[in-house]
Order: structure tokens, then sequence, then C-alpha cells
């Protein structure tokens, strides 16, 4: 039994969150909730006296607004009520600084079993809600009864019941120990095996498991040790995880067999190693400021003569699916985390994220046990919000596309840039070294079933039973005070070897680093819990957050372990690394598991895989007739994927530090979404960094080639708009890729697997066209849906990232035009390239065909393209560009309205002599998404200087900027837009404004 | 003695804005220590080595149990003779966003007739709901005692915050509206007028009340962030670095004290 507080705001105070939850109980769910006030719910696990209760009643509640009392407050007036609080287990971070200001109000610490846990009350007043209703909002607004509970109370039902007081404990009393498990049945048998278990491994990794417990020598060291001959399940899990497609990337590193639409053959030895490493290979040779690519937690790359730039994107899909919220605060604070375990330990600069959903609008039916995309995105957003705010963290770069096929599965990327100095201790920052006897030292938060298979289950598609254990959910304040406790420790040189717990847990991270001694000596009975009842195999794999591993060599210990105690931050010895060439895995006094570290890191079967390639036939939309496009633009700049999504990024922190130049958004009204951001990395430098990045799902129904090949160049493009150099663009791809393994569920495995192909393909030969090395990426490689008995696959997915270096940020260039007069460039070749563009994905589902998309895809000249950055880069140096802005979605004609309602200004403007004009239809010279152009104006004084830049290169005059806000736009004699300032602006915001 | 003024800024638990503040306070002329709060905990009598004191922005205790709550417990609980004696010194205290919740929370703002421990007024959740981030315009009165604003005018400011609703009682109101302790409003850019309505009043806050002084103007807070200010290109439009005379201003008041 625990003690029950309730706080309540004074009737008099408004109640934001009762007021927001009536809100979308109205707006979302239709639910007729006329009000809405709320509480909060402390169950005070610990005996407190008469005295010290009345103390912590006190502390509990706001003196000028709010009250408390033990038990219960009388309720207001209320129709429904309902609870939310925490099932047994879940991270409860409330609770855990309730216990923290316990402790200070009455000086004493609790102990060990003695806890806080939260919930909230609503009380929803509205006559003509049901109890259907109420049970509505609890399941679909306010709970997900994966992760809480959700109990709802008529009055009468409220007064009858007794106040709970039972806290939602795991007090289990099951003995830890490792068990065996006997490979020796036949291939069915092992199948079973690793599907019961969720392991993941295919037949073939089954085997090889089998086989190397086999070995004599493995035999007689396991026999030594006292482990028994089978292997235990503490090994079979931590080498599932470490050899799961999350971590050891299978697919990327398979050979593949690609045969091409005319039938020819082609054999690829590993995507990764034939397409990125060789592309960054080749880039490296006239690049001098890589430091660290593709070895690390992070890429690393030379910014000054005091700091690398180090960066990071992952992805967080399958949580995000799962606890949209959790999953999406975990994706955040975890790839943070990646770049404080880069190098000997980065400090956070930015942060970046993007999301793919459905739309928020979908009102069809949504596959049994998965989420409406609404509230996906909803609780997305909250996550990640919430994530990056409270670490401190600024975020520079957002973007969201939205597709139906998102349904299945959201993706969420996550992305961090971090800064290390150069040098620390006299040594390069880079270096991670791991001697034999360092302690391995685990710091942060503690271990519980969190995220307990997250590594193998990601990598598998979303089925009913999916468990629940693979959410996790983050605490971004024991992290942030973890941060700070390491940059302490880093900076007095406490540790040797640093790395995040990520995926896998304690498995991955000391299975990594034990690489860099030689062994390691792993005792799991050390490890603080968060509850007891964990087997080994548990406590090895738990991907509990906010935790990183440390080599500490012994003669630091006393000092590193006396700062964390005085941070408040747990840090725990639980074994030394060693070089005796396996991990051993104790709990206490007995060892449960021992694996050679060449067979736990390089045991794993290559996978051999089919791929062929047969371009789809799409069906191109009906054109209109000719005429005028106001309406047409109007209706792009309202579409999803164009539309401004200022409503909910201005609830990210993009300012902390103080560092912006170029924010997320830009102009007159601060509502022009950036081609790219700028920052600065010091305070009193001038130096700075530009962030940017290139999506495009759509252009994969057409050719992943084409897809990639856009993708890049938008990323690249963005960067040089916003006055980047080629010389100094680094690059991160994240692939995202429906399951391309053929088998009985994936009978079209090798069509996707071509269209990987394909899409490496154009990765490799534009980063080397243009000199841009990909210094980190990443792989999620089974984003599909099978539940309800349907099957939805994502579109092929490439986010490719850029981070380029200015000297001097003061010259950065942003898209809004900045003054009548200015003359406007279209610069860089049109063609007739709308295939899958916004505008035939208008037309399309206008017509009521949504796969009639067809067309020619954007190709790229990237030889052209090059000279073309050249010379932009150029212009912004000389102080030409009073603005550019590189067309993307919608074309030139979207570009051109957009960059008008940026400097609140308008444009005068005839594209017929835009560059590949002569002999292209009126549509396509408008919303044509043709790669490498750019809007960019200029002084009228200096209009000459600009053209001779851009002798024999395609650009053209275009108009002039406009005092009056009004969008005119002509080809010739031809009228095609003529519309307000204002009616763009309305256009480009409504869509979600409010969501 | 004509050394520069050494202000003490409190780290730790979640708030975030030591880099900036630092680099604020140090461009004005000041020198800086940052400490963990757990540091000027286990050694309270050090604060008494600075000259200036501030509580930044960020995240204490994640805002659980509402803004500023539990960092305020803590130093009420600990700190309470310190602060006593540090602000009775004739010192300044200065805190921004999360460290004006702090103050509000402790009772060190309004700090009406010297007294500095009892709550007053409350900074509530937002009007409209939700944590927001964008610019806003407001105005230092000339009325006001608070040394960070003296000569101050207009200014352009970032917030970032989700419970940034000023709340008093009728009475308190009355009596902070009385002394000049309303040292800074939210403004419609047009009229340069108190805001009553969002965005330019971006929370809700009676009397367009951005920031708060006690009646000897030495204790200060507000919403708006002027350490996220110091740059030109810190504004949108290129146009800023005006917070940094907030930090000037207190620094010359305490050359000349």
């Amino acid at each position: 039994m625990a003690i029950r507080l309730e706080v309540s705001l004074n009737p008099s105070i408004p109640d934001a969150r009762g007021r927001d939850t009536a809100a979308r109980a109205r707006r979302f769910l239709r639910a007729p909730v006329s009000s809405c006030r709320t509480r909060d719910v402390y169950l005070v696990d610990m005996p407190l006296s008469p005295a010290e209760l009345a103390r912590v009643r006190r502390a509990f509640a706001d003196p000028v607004t709010a009250r408390a009392a033990a038990g219960r407050l009388p309720p207001p007036k209320f129709d429904w009520l309902i609870e939310v609080g925490f099932r047994p287990g879940v991270t409860d971070n409330l609770g855990h600084t309730a216990r923290e200001a316990i402790a200070d109000v009455l000086d004493r610490e609790p102990g060990p079993r003695e806890g806080v846990y939260t919930a909230t009350q609503y009380f929803l007043l509205g006559p003509k809600l049901a109890r259907a209703d109420a049970g509505r909002i609890g399941r679909d607004l306010l709970a997900n009864e994966l992760i809480q509970t959700c109990r709802v109370f008529s009055p009468a039902e409220w007064a009858a019941a007794p106040p709970d007081t039972e806290p939602p404990v795991i007090r289990e009393t099951v003995e830890p120990r490792a068990r065996p498990v006997d490979l020796g049945g036949p291939d069915e048998e092992l199948l079973r095996i690793s599907r019961e278990g969720v392991l993941s491994l295919d037949l073939g990794e089954m085997k090889a498991i089998r086989d190397y417990f086999a070995r004599p020598e493995v035999r007689s060291a396991r026999e030594a040790l006292g482990l028994p001959a089978a292997p235990t399940d503490v090994e079979v899990e931590c080498l599932a995880q470490t050899w799961s497609e999350h971590c050891k990337h299978k697919i990327f590193a398979a050979r593949i067999r690609y045969v091409d639409v005319d039938g020819r053959e082609e054999w690829i030895d590993s995507l990764f190693k034939t397409f990125i490493r060789g592309a960054t290979e080749r880039v490296a040779r006239e690049r001098d400021w890589l430091v660290s690519v593709f070895t690390d937690n992070a890429g690393i790359i030379r910014f000054s003569d005091r700091y690398h730039l180090a960066v990071k994107v992952e992805t967080h899909n399958t949580p995000s699916a799962l606890d949209p919220y959790g999953g999406a605060i975990t994706g955040i604070v975890g790839v943070n985390r990646d770049l404080m375990g880069a190098g000997m330990g980065g400090e956070l600069v930015c942060n970046t994220w993007g999301y793919c959903f459905a739309s928020p609008f979908h009102d069809g039916p949504v596959p049994e046990g998965l989420m409406p995309p609404r509230r996906i995105r909803d609780g997305v957003h909250q996550g990640v919000i919430d994530g990056g705010n409270q670490s401190g963290v600024p975020w520079m770069r957002g973007f969201e596309r939205f597709d139906e096929r998102f349904l299945g599965k959201p993706l969420v990327f996550c992305g961090t840039v971090g800064r290390i100095p150069c040098a620390l201790q006299g040594r390069p920052s880079e270096r991670k070294e791991v001697a034999p006897g360092d302690l391995i030292v685990m710091c942060g938060g503690r271990i519980g079933k969190d995220g307990i298979h997250g590594a193998t289950f990601s990598s598998e598609e979303l089925r009913k039973e999916s468990p629940a254990q693979a959410v996790q959910i983050g605490d971004p304040i024991t992290q942030r005070r973890m941060y700070e406790f390491l940059i302490e420790a880093r900076d007095a040189g406490l540790y040797r070897a640093i790395t995040d717990n990520g995926a896998g847990g304690l498995s991955s991270s000391v299975g990594e680093m034990s690489r860099l001694s030689g062994g390691a000596d792993l005792d799991l009975a050390l490890a603080p819990l968060k509850y007891e009842g964990l087997q080994p195999w548990e406590i090895l794999l738990s991907e509990a957050q906010e935790r990183m591993t440390l080599a500490v060599p012994p003669e630091h210990w006393d000092t590193l372990s006396a700062l964390a105690r005085r941070r408040d931050v747990e840090a725990t010895a639980l074994g030394r690394f060693t070089g005796s060439g396996a991990l051993v895995v104790r709990y206490g006094d007995r060892v449960v598991g021992r694996i050679g570290l060449d067979f736990l890191h390089d045991g794993c079967p290559r996978l051999t895989l089919e791929a062929r390639w047969t371009p789809p036939a799409v069906p191109a939309p009906a054109r209109p007739r000719a005429g005028a496009r106001t309406g047409v633009l109007l209706d792009l700049l309202r579409s999803l994927n164009v539309c401004s999504k200022e409503f909910k990024s201005r609830r990210y922190d993009a300012e902390v530090k103080g560092l912006s130049v170029v924010k997320p958004f830009v102009g007159a009204r601060a509502d022009l979404p950036a081609d790219a951001t700028v920052m600065r990395v010091e305070h009193d430098r001038d130096e700075g960094l530009i962030l940017a990045d290139g999506i495009n799902p759509f252009y994969s129904d057409l050719d992943t080639y084409a897809m990639a090949a856009s993708v890049v160049d938008e990323a690249v493009r963005r960067v040089i708009s916003a006055g980047g150099s080629l010389d100094r663009i680094a690059g991160l791809d994240n692939f995202c890729w429906p399951d391309p393994v053929l088998s009985e569920k994936t009978p079209d495995g090798p069509h996707k697997l071509a269209q990987l192909v394909r899409a490496n393909r154009a990765l490799y030969d534009v980063t080397t066209a243009y000199g841009v090395p990909c210094i980190s990426g990443k792989d999620s490689m089974k984003n599909d849906s099978v539940r309800g008995g349907k099957k939805i696959s994502i579109p092929p997915t490439l986010l490719f990232s850029t981070i380029g270096v200015l000297d001097d940020v003061r010259r950065a260039v942003t898209p809004d035009f900045k003054q009548a007069g200015d003359v406007i460039y279209a610069v860089g070749l049109t063609r007739d390239e709308l295939g899958a563009s916004e505008y035939h994905r208008l037309l399309a589902a206008r017509q009521g065909r949504p796969g009639a998309i067809g067309g020619a895809p954007p190709g790229l000249d990237a030889a052209l393209a090059t000279r073309l950055y050249r010379a932009i880069g150029e212009a912004a140096q000389a102080g030409l560009l009073r603005s550019s802005h590189t067309p993307t979605l919608g074309g030139l004609a979207v570009a051109l309205a957009l960059a008008a309602m940026g400097g609140n200004l308008g444009a005068d403007a005839d594209l017929a002599a835009a560059p590949g004009a002569a002999g292209l239809d009126d549509d396509a010279l408008l919303f044509s998404e043709s790669n490498s152009r750019f809007v960019v104006t200029c002084a009228p004084e200096r209009a000459g200087e600009l053209e001779a830049l851009f002798r024999d290169l395609p650009c053209a005059r275009a108009g002039t900027v406009t005092a009056e806000a009004r969008l005119r736009l002509r080809i010739g004699s031809r009228r095609k837009a003529d519309v307000s300032i204002d009616r763009i602006r309305r256009a480009f915001k409504e869509t979600l404004d409010g969501f | 003695m004509v050394s520069d003024p050494s202000i003490l800024i409190l780290t730790g638990h979640g708030l975030n804005c030591e880099a900036e503040s630092k680099y604020a306070w140090e461009r004005a002329g000041a020198r800086t220590k940052l400490l963990h709060f757990n540091d000027l905990l286990a050694e309270p009598r050090s604060l008494h080595d600075h000259a200036g004191l501030m509580f930044i922005g960020g995240f204490s205790y994640g805002d659980h149990m509402g803004s500023g709550h539990v960092m305020a417990l803590r130093a009420r609980h600990r700190l309470r003779e310190d602060l006593e004696q540090f602000i009775g010194a004739g010192k300044l205290v200065l805190g921004v966003c999360n460290g004006f919740q702090i103050l509000v929370k402790l009772g060190l703002l309004p700090g009406l007739d010297g007294d500095y421990f009892t709550p007053r007024a409350a900074l509530l959740p937002n009007e409209g709901g939700v944590f927001q981030n964008f610019w806003v315009r407001v105005r230092f009165e000339p009325g006001s005692p608070c040394v960070f604003t003296r000569g101050l005018e207009f200014m352009d400011l970032p917030i970032r915050h989700g419970e940034g609703r000023f709340f008093a009682p009728p009475d308190v109101l009355a009596r902070i509206e009385a002394g000049g302790c309303a040292a800074c409003r939210y403004v419609d850019p047009a009229t340069g007028e108190p805001a009553t309505k969002f965005p330019h009043n971006p929370n809700g806050s009676v009397n367009a009340i951005a920031g708060l002084c006690d009646p000897t103007g030495r204790v200060f807070g507000l919403m708006p962030h002027p350490e996220a200010n110091l740059h030109r290109e810190n504004h949108p439009r290129w146009t800023g670095g005006d917070g940094l005379m907030l930090f000037q201003s207190a620094v010359a008041w305490l050359r000349k004290a």
C-alpha cells in the first residue's frame, strides 16, 4: 500500500492541459466534451510519519496556484473521470523527480524499494458524453495501453471505489540463472527456436552457431569455465543481437547477383563496400578534412583549428510505430548518445529530425494494432520536441513527407551534430583505445526490461504480437546529467574510451569495445537494476536508456566514481577488459557465457541475394487544358508535402546556445523554410556549419536511380544555395527500405533489392562526381507491416543529409527576396521531368487514379551542375546574391511564389527565357522538378557582374522583384499566375495550421 | 576596487543555457564562474565570493511538478540563509526563463517587503497550452528600479517556454505595478504598447508582463532570452545583438556599486 497524494490547480486557475484535452477530444474524436480539468496523482511507496507527510504535501503543490491532499481531493463536477497511469516497469520520469524531491524535503535518501509512481486524472464534463466516448478518449487520445493503464469512472463509480493505493511495482522473485539452449535438433527445430525466441536468425546462422559450439577447442574452453556443452541463453541471445540486421547490416554486406532489364548479369560484393565506402575512399584522395569515417558512432570531419565536427543520423521507425512518443524521444536522445560516444566524446551542437507519415487526415481504416497516422505524428513530434528541448540542444533541420504507404510504418529520422576538441590531453580526440585491465564502467540509467530484443525486433516486420518490451522511454534529464558528467570526466582524462548503449545494450557496447583490448570479463550481477527479476541475458541485452559504457584505467576509478556521485550520476564497474580473445560473462560466481570475439564479430555467414530489375510501367496523368495555373499553384502550396510545417516546428527550440545564424524559418515574417540552415560552432568565432537534406520517396515509383541521384543533388545544392562550397561538404546516407529479401512473404524481393542496388549506384555516381564523401550512414531494411492480414510496404526511401563548412557565417545567403527592383535569375536547365512530381501526383489524385504519376523523373548532369555550383559559390563570395532559393517540389512556380512570400514582396516574372524553356510545354516549365537549379536575385547595379560569372552557363533573367506583394507569372504573352502574396501565404500555411 | 565583477552561473539538473550566458557576461565585461548546483549546495558560502548570481534557462528536473518547482524546493531548503544574505549585501540576481520560474517559485520575485521566500505569483502554462519558440518584441519600462534595464527601451528577443503566463492575485499585481516592478512587457511591434493577444503576447501574461524585478531592482527575472541575442545574426532578420546591453547595464551598475 502506498500513500496517495492528489494535486490540483485551484479552480480559479486556468488548466491548459485540461483545455487542450477537451479541444483535441472535440477536434480529433468528435467527442462532445464541453470542458476538462486535470490532476496529478502521486503514489508514494515509502513509509512517512504524519509530520513528514504534511511536509511532502506542502512541498508538492504551488502555494499560489494549487493544493494537495493525502488521499483524495474532492472532485470537481464531472461526467466521466479517466485516470491514466503506467504499467509496471515502465519508466516514470515524473515519479523519479518526485522521489528526489521527497529525499530533499525529508533529508533522507529513500531505500531501493521505495519509489514514487504517478498518474493523471482527467475530469470530463459533457452531458452528452457516453461511457464509450470516454473510453475512446482514454484509448485514442490520452493513453497508450502498451505502456499505460487507463480506467474510466462515472461519478457514482468514483465515489464508490476506494482510493487506489496500489503502486505499479514489479516484485518478481525468479531466480536469475542461465539456461542451456539445445541446438541439436533438426532444421525445423532450429527455426522454431529462432522464431519463438525473437532471435531473427535464419537457418544458416543457427547452424553456424551450433557448429561453433561443437568445435573441440570451444568445448574445452567452456568446460574449463564450468559451462555446459550446449550454448546458454546468454550466448545465443548475445549472438543473435550482434548478428542482427540492425547491427550487422547483412543485406548491405551480402553478395548480390544483379540482373538488369536486358538480362545482363553482374555480381556485387557488398553494396556498402562497393558503393558507399568505395565512393568515400575515392573522394578521400582529394579531401584532407576527413578524420574518422564509418568506424565510429558518428562520422568525424575537421572543422577548424580547434574543433572537429561529428555527425550522425539514425532511424527509430519500429519503436515509433508501437509507441510514437516513447519511440521518438528515444530516437533523439539515442542519437545524442551516439555523439556523446564519438571519439573521446562529443559536445552536442544541434539536432535534426525528419519524418515520413501517412496523411494526418487519413480517415480510412487502419490495420488492426496500428495507430491512426495523426496520432503517430502527434506522438512522434512531441517525443522529439521533449527530447531535444529538455536536452538543451537546438534543432536546425526538420522535414515531413506524406504518403499513404507510411501507414504501415512511419519513418522517424533523428540526427545530431557534435563538436570535439581536435586534441584532448595532447592526443587526437578521435582515437579510441582500450587496454587489458581497464575497468568496464557503465554509467547513467539503470537496467530494466526496456527494449529487450529491440535490435532483432527492428529487423522484423510489424506483427500483431510484436513485444511491448521493444518500447523504451527516454529520460532526457538523467541523460543531461550524465552528459555534463561525461564532459567533465573527459576533460579530466578519467577514461580511455567511451561508447553508448543503444541497440543491444551492454552486449553491443562491451562487445564492440572488447575488440580494442582483445576481450572482456563482465559480471552482470553487479549491474544496477530498476527492479528485480531480470534474467542474466535480459541484463546483457536490455536497451534501457541513458547509459554509456567507459573503459576506465583502474588508477582513475576512485576519482571518476567520486565525480559521478557529486553529479547524481550512477557509475558502476562491471568487470574488466582483457586480452583473452573472448567475451566472458558471469553472474556472480558463475560463468554464464563465453564467446570468442572472432566468432562473435566475424562468424556470421554472409548472405547471397538475388536482384532483378524490371522498370515499372507507370501511366501518366491526363494534362489539363492550356491556360492559367493560379489554381494549380495554390493547390500545390496547400499539398501536404509542400505546405508549411511551421505549426509543429515552433514547438521545437531553435535558439538555445545562441549560435543560430540562418534559422529553419527565415524572411520578413520568419515563415519561409530555409533551403539550408547555418550556425556558429563557437560563440566568438565566425566559422560555421551549414545543414541540409534531400529526400523524395515518390521518384522511387519510377526509378530508384533517379530518386537517389535527385536526393543527393538536392541535399548538396541546398548547401550551395546557402553559400557553401563543394569542397567542404560531407554527406550521410540513411536507407529505409521494404524487405528486399526473396521469401514466401516477399515474392517481389528481387525487384526491391534491384531498387536498392540502383539507388546505391546513383549514390556512388553522384557523390564521386561532386566530391562529397559519405562519412556515416545507416540502413533500416524491414519497413513492412503485415498486421490485419494486409501487407503494407513503404516506398524505398533514401535520406541524404549534408553538412557544409563556411569560413564566415556572415556570408550566408537566404532564399527570401530582399528588395524591390532586384533582378530575378533562373539558373540551371529546366527539362520535361514531371514524372512523380508534385504536379503529376496532384493531377493523378484529382483524376482519381493515384498511381498515374508517370513521366520522366529528374535526371542529373553532374558535370554541368558542378560548374553551376562553383559559379553560385563565387557569386555568394562576391556578395552578388541578395537571395538564392533552389526549387524542389513544385518546381520554378512554387519556388518563385515562396521566395516572394518570404520577402513579403512580389515578383513580375517571365519564364520564356528560362534556360531550357525552348520547346518545353508550359506545365513542364512551371512545375518540372529538374535538379541543379536556383532562383537567385541580384541588385540591378551588380547584374552585369553576375551575368559575367555565369557566362557560358544556363542562367537567364526571369523578372524583377516588386514592391507590390503580388506574383505575376508569365511565359511570353501567356499569363500563368496572378495572385496576391497574402493568398499564397494563406494557401501555404492553412493545411497544417493547428495540426 | 575596479576589478571586473564576478558572476556565478549555476548549472546542472537540466539547466542548459550556461555557454551563452557565460559568453554574454564576459562580453559585457564580467568574470564568470560556472558551478554545478550540487557544488553550491555542498559549499553554500562560496556564493558570497561573487557580485552576481544567475539562474539560467533550461529544464531543471525536466519541468516535472511544474517548471522550476523542484529546483526552487531544493534552493529554499538548502540555500535560504545564504540567498537572503547575498541579496541583503546589495548584490544582483538574474533569472532567465527557467531561472525566472525558479525565482518566482522561491518568492525572490516579486520579493515585496523584503520577504524573499513567500511565493506570491506564478508562471502558468501558456494560454496556448504548448511550448513555443519565436521572437517577440519587449519594452523595458523607464520608471522601473530595475538595474538591468536602465536606459533600455525596445528589444526583440526569442521566447521558448511552455510555462510563461505571468499570474498574480489582484492585490499583489497592484503592488507590483505601483512599485514599477513590471520591468519588461510584451508589446505589439506596430504600436509599441503592451500586447494583449497572441502572438505578440505569446502566453497570455497578465498586463503583458514578460519580466519582473524586486522593489530594489537588483533581483530581476524574465521569460525571453537576452543571452540568445548577442550577435547581429541571431535575429531572424540579422538586426540583433542588443541582448548584450542588458548584461552591460548590470555590469556598469556593479562597477559603480
